[in-house]
């Protein structure tokens, strides 16, 4: 994907945005030399600055996909060159892990992932935010605070249908113990 | 100034600036749009939009708006805040409020620097914004860890960069360590005859500071030593030197060489490693004339005294099978000792630079040029040591065969500015490589061919010195050589063909000659890999070690108090090596004088009534900075050992740990911040 034929938001059209966490030492550092060498890149990443890859809380990730990233990136130091001599090694146990929990939640694996980027490798950073912008492009919107909206109107509109079924068995519901007969049941 | 106190429950008022940078962000965003859409956030009470934040002014704007303002959080949206985050805090501080504070915003390298459309990139510079926005109201009042330095330097080799760094931080009144593999100080200069561009004599100039480091009461010369560990940090390095044993007591040698002369091997039998193995040695033998400290060793491989073979725990027995004919020479000094066993050594030092230099390219690896296969290719190391007076053959140019050259060619770029080797210009092959046609001219009148690439010659004085060179009348022969193989006419005397295509004029040619000399490219030591890991540094794509800054941090690492002097961070030449090995050592003397560093303070600690003692974190740390309490059944954080990686903070189920500068919270709402809906 060349820079130029990125998604513009000027047209109104949709564009992911990605949250990345970079670590101090490399990453950040390799997206500072991608910045200085003027390498041209998608503007989908929003990064945020740890000083470890190890710092990488899953609930960062969980929480940045409910508040509507479409995808996260994570960045950390080469195995065996982390600053902090293992806390790249935590982040990928974490990261496995939580590769197979959002796939059961029905997440595409690629909106999550996970890149080891050297303080000399600016080149990468260009190169990963290009091809994660692409292939989230490509999977569309995730839309988590959206889906949330629906479900929250779902649930509404249920628990208002279960009230007026109530009130109205209520009225003949004295040997039923309160209970009503039957329920729809919950959309999925 | 006095200090601005955070009242309870005050308000939070943020003090929000972008910077133009110039044109660098402004010119792609929108820097008024981004300050109109902040100063509509809640809890900002000034936004501004300012030329250069971190000039005098900027910097000024922020002092004069905290105290009208009563301001109690800055957020400076700009440049990397790996540049200036010192800056903003520094300002923030002289004006009474506390530096953590502060929040700054990378909206140049990670925006304005990358992007092309005008729209996304101010929208990205208002997300980033309002994340910082969001951040900086729980930001805590912190104050920086002072930690001593220790004045003692440690200096990984000693070739001339480290003799260099270590006479220069002694005289300056600093005990140095100066610890060296090989068994004497010199490095490869030492093997070098003459140098480019003065052709002054290697050993001249460098045996005055061997000898300067010998006999310097400040400096503690370790050779024939290596570093086994290192730990601690900036300031407060422990480190354990390992002492490999030469079986002769250092402080009792005199260097007499009588040990030698009586050795039972009346002729040197063995392979010398000084001369890479074209001259031989004893046993018991003196690295070379001018060796620093001026001290035999016993190679215990071929020492008569000790079996063959190591015992599983690294040392070696003694088989009494020889007349000890040394150890009678040596007489009353009784400096031999055969029962001699490696030592450990631990020192603490406050700074450390390395200075281990390189390793040639092994020619080998390029078979086309012959090297190891016809026995009149040589590398320019070895025609070093064979031009040299105190070489193997006494500076007398004869070849492997007894012949003397009439005709040698030189072949530039051997492992160097060559995709299927190394990539890399190694600097100063080619101004060597004009040396020593010179030198091979000046000793045996032959005719001597330069194949090259480029001639390049940057430095002082070196255009001038090729121009010298040309005029003498070398052949200069602009093409890569192709190859090299027995000449087909002449194949018994050794004389060999090279076949290289002339790209001035457009012909192959295939020139027969007696020598072939092989400039080969400068490489990283072959250690170079298992010492950064130790010393936790970072390494090029190419092995060298990895400056912080190519310009502005030429000498610094990534871990603060490790300093780079010489070849080992790129190739160079001596007076580079040198000008690096002062640079390194005056940054070593900044840290030592101030007395003192500053610790940012990222450590983590526990929140003691809501850790439920788990006891998941306590593994996790690579520093050990966890205990758990028994009779309390928590964990605790030893606050000196925590390096503020956040590992434990992320692991802790019940969010009991926290990181200062990093807290859940903090980063909750940065993002929270970025993906807040922007304006349509």
């Amino acid at each position: 994907m060349t820079n130029e034929t990125k998604p513009s938001s000027t047209s109104g059209a949709w564009t992911p945005r990605i949250v990345a966490f970079f670590c101090n030492w490399c990453t950040y550092t390799a997206a500072d030399l991608a910045g200085v060498s003027r390498m041209k890149h998608a503007a989908n990443a929003r990064i945020i600055r740890l000083m470890c890859s190890g710092r990488v809380d899953p609930q960062f990730i969980t929480d940045a996909l409910a508040k509507g990233a479409d995808g996260v990136l994570i960045g950390g130091c080469h195995p065996n060159d982390c600053h902090y001599v293992e806390g790249n090694y935590k982040c990928l146990r974490r990261y496995q892990m939580l590769k197979r929990m959002i796939a059961d939640m029905g997440i595409e694996p690629e909106r999550l992932r996970l890149e080891w980027i050297s303080a000399a490798e600016g080149e990468k950073v260009k190169r990963v935010i290009n091809e994660m912008t692409e292939t989230i492009t490509r999977l569309g919107p995730l839309g988590i605070p959206q889906k949330f909206d629906e479900w929250d109107r779902e649930m509404k509109h249920f628990a208002e249908h279960v009230a007026a079924r109530e009130a109205a068995a209520g009225s003949a519901c004295a040997e039923h113990g309160g209970k009503p007969e039957s329920l729809e049941p919950a959309h999925a | 100034m006095k200090p601005i106190v955070p009242k309870k429950n005050e308000p939070i008022r943020i003090g929000y600036y972008i910077c133009h940078c110039g044109t660098n962000i402004a010119g792609m965003v929108d820097v008024e749009a981004v300050a109109k859409y902040v100063a509509a956030l809640p809890n900002v009470a000034i936004s501004r939009n300012y030329k250069y934040m971190c000039s005098d002014p900027g910097q000024e704007l922020i002092q004069q708006d905290i105290r009208e303002h009563r301001l109690n959080r800055i957020v400076v949206e700009a440049c990397s805040p790996l540049l200036h985050e010192h800056t903003f805090r520094k300002a923030t501080e002289a004006a009474g409020l506390n530096p953590f504070y502060v929040q700054m915003v990378n909206t140049r390298e990670h925006n304005s620097w990358v992007h092309t459309d005008r729209t996304e990139a101010t929208r990205k510079a208002m997300a980033l914004a309002r994340a910082a926005v969001q951040r900086v109201p729980h930001h805590k009042p912190l104050e920086v860890k002072k930690v001593p330095v220790n004045p003692n330097v440690l200096i990984v080799g000693g070739g001339i960069g480290g003799i260099h760094a270590a006479l220069t931080l002694a005289n300056a009144g600093k005990i140095v360590y100066l610890v060296e593999k090989e068994a004497t100080i010199g490095g490869h200069m030492a093997k070098f005859d003459k140098t480019f561009p003065t052709l002054d004599c290697a050993m001249c100039v460098l045996s005055p500071k061997m000898a300067s480091v010998g006999s310097h009461p400040n400096i503690h010369l370790w050779t024939y030593s290596e570093v086994a560990r290192v730990d601690g940090y900036v300031g407060n390095f422990q480190v354990a030197v390992r002492r490999k044993p030469r079986y002769i007591l250092e402080d009792l040698c005199t260097g007499c060489q009588e040990c030698v002369a009586a050795c039972v091997f009346k002729e040197p039998k063995f392979a010398d490693e000084f001369n890479l193995g074209l001259g031989k040695r004893k046993p018991v033998f003196l690295p070379f004339a001018q060796a620093i400290p001026p001290v035999v060793m016993i190679d215990p491989e071929v020492c008569l005294n000790f079996k063959r073979g190591k015992n599983p725990d690294g040392s070696r027995t003694v088989s009494d099978k020889c007349k000890k004919t040394c150890v009678e020479a040596c007489g009353d000094r009784k400096a031999i000792d055969f029962k001699q066993t490696e030592e450990i050594k631990n020192i603490n030092v406050g700074t450390i630079i390395m200075a281990t230099g390189f390793q040639i390219f092994d020619a080998k690896r390029t078979p086309f040029f012959g090297y190891g296969v016809y026995p009149n290719v040589y590398n320019a190391l070895e025609i070093e040591r064979i031009i040299n007076a105190s070489g193997p053959t006494e500076g007398e140019i004869i070849m492997r065969n007894g012949q003397r050259p009439k005709k040698v060619a030189i072949v530039h770029c051997v492992g160097s500015r060559d995709e299927n080797t190394n990539r890399w210009c190694s600097r100063v092959c080619c101004l060597y490589s004009l040396k020593l046609a010179h030198l091979i001219k000046e000793h045996t009148d032959a005719e001597v061919y330069n194949f090259y690439i480029d001639m390049r010659t940057p430095g002082k004085s070196m255009e001038e010195f090729y121009n010298r060179i040309a005029e003498e009348g070398m052949h200069l022969i602009r093409g890569k050589v192709a190859d090299v193989y027995p000449d087909p006419n002449d194949g018994s005397t050794g004389r060999l063909v090279v076949q290289a295509e002339d790209t001035l004029t457009n012909k192959i040619l295939k020139i027969p000659v007696d020598m072939v000399v092989l400039s080969v490219g400068l490489e990283p030591h072959p250690d170079a890999e298992a010492l950064r890991r130790m010393f936790n540094l970072s390494c090029s794509s190419e092995g060298w070690f990895l400056e912080r800054h190519p310009k502005l941090a030429p000498v610094n690492t990534f871990t603060d108090g490790i300093f780079l002097a010489g070849c080992c961070q790129g190739p160079k030449d001596i007076p580079d090596t040198v000008a690096q090995a002062g640079a390194a050592a005056s940054e070593a003397f900044a840290l030592i004088d101030r007395g003192h560093v500053e610790q940012e303070p990222n450590t983590a600690y526990i929140l003691a009534d809501e850790c439920s003692g788990c006891k998941s974190c306590i593994p996790l740390c690579p520093y050990t900075a966890i205990t758990f309490d028994e009779p309390r059944k928590k964990a605790i954080i030893n606050e000196a050992l925590c390096k503020g990686c956040g590992t434990c903070v992320a692991s802790c189920p019940s969010g009991s740990i926290v990181q200062n500068l990093f807290e859940d919270e903090e980063i909750f709402s940065e993002i929270d911040g970025v993906l807040a809906p922007l304006p349509a």
